[in-house]
């Protein structure tokens, strides 16, 4: 796919698609989490139902359904992106904001202890996926 | 954190890589797919490197949701990104693909973020945080 020229409306239109991306991912990942929060230690649950209990105690959870459902928009939102601009462009700049927004959402919705040590981390991966694309 | 639940972060770590580095061996096989036959990708779930990859992503679901029954989203996101180096390397010495030095001071800077978030603890303990707060309260 040959490089187009960035105009406003280009401009606006791929920050809106990795925007799109990024929000459905982070939503997703979010409610993953917190539905296994909410489930509990798969191991424990293995252990005292075994692997199929474990199964239906994750499809069984409506919180998770909902997380999968985002995720899979996440997943369309990124095909759609594909088609209209390049995946160098894309692919990192969602994955890496993803990360970030990923460790905002945790601090506010899962209320976990986000430490300047996590912070880093993000930001390092962060950096990281986004050089990947070079 | 037990070496159990850190052999789990490694398959999802491994799971993942491996797991995209299949299908993309497998595709690169088919050759490109016309959006006219969209039959052709149906086929393709069925030649073994798309198998093997889909198998493969499956185990990386399970174990990433295992991880999250255990430990925080903030803490096996970064933990997992290793499947980023993983995968720059099959690319490289497998695939065979150029790899150019940002692309390696990319993995150098996943690895450090890694290396922060693993020396950290993996749960945040709410009990115990709601506890401390409650004692500020107090003592204020």
């Amino acid at each position: 796919m040959t490089q187009a020229p960035l105009s406003p409306h280009l401009f606006f239109a791929t920050a809106a698609m990795i925007a799109s991306i990024v929000v459905t991912a982070t939503a997703g990942d979010v409610l993953t989490a917190s539905a296994m929060r909410q489930i509990g230690d798969l191991d424990d649950i293995r252990a005292q139902r075994g692997i199929l209990g474990s199964v239906v105690a994750v499809i069984t959870n409506a919180r998770f359904g909902v997380g999968v459902f985002c995720l899979a928009l996440s997943f369309f939102a990124l095909l759609y992106a594909f088609s209209h601009r390049e995946l160098s462009l894309i692919g990192p700049a969602a994955t890496s904001l993803t990360f970030v927004a990923n460790a905002v959402a945790a601090k506010f919705f899962l209320k976990e202890n986000v430490d300047r040590r996590r912070w880093t981390a993000a930001i390092f991966v962060c950096i990281g996926v986004a050089l990947l694309a070079f | 954190m037990t070496f159990r639940r850190y052999m789990v972060l490694a398959a999802v770590t491994v799971t993942s890589a491996c797991g995209d580095s299949f299908l993309a061996q497998g595709m690169k096989t088919i050759g490109p797919v016309s959006i006219h036959h969209p039959g052709e990708l149906f086929h393709a779930i069925f030649t073994p490197w798309v198998a093997a990859g889909i198998v493969l992503l499956i185990g990386f679901f399970a174990s990433y949701l295992t991880a999250l029954s255990w430990a925080d989203l903030t803490y096996v996101l970064p933990a997992s990104s290793l499947g980023y180096v993983i995968m720059t390397a099959l690319a490289r010495f497998w695939q065979h693909e150029h790899v150019s030095t940002l692309r390696w001071v990319g993995v150098l800077f996943i690895t450090a973020g890694v290396g922060f978030v693993t020396r950290g603890p993996a749960y945040t303990d709410h009990k115990a945080q709601t506890e401390k707060e409650l004692a500020e309260e107090v003592s204020r």
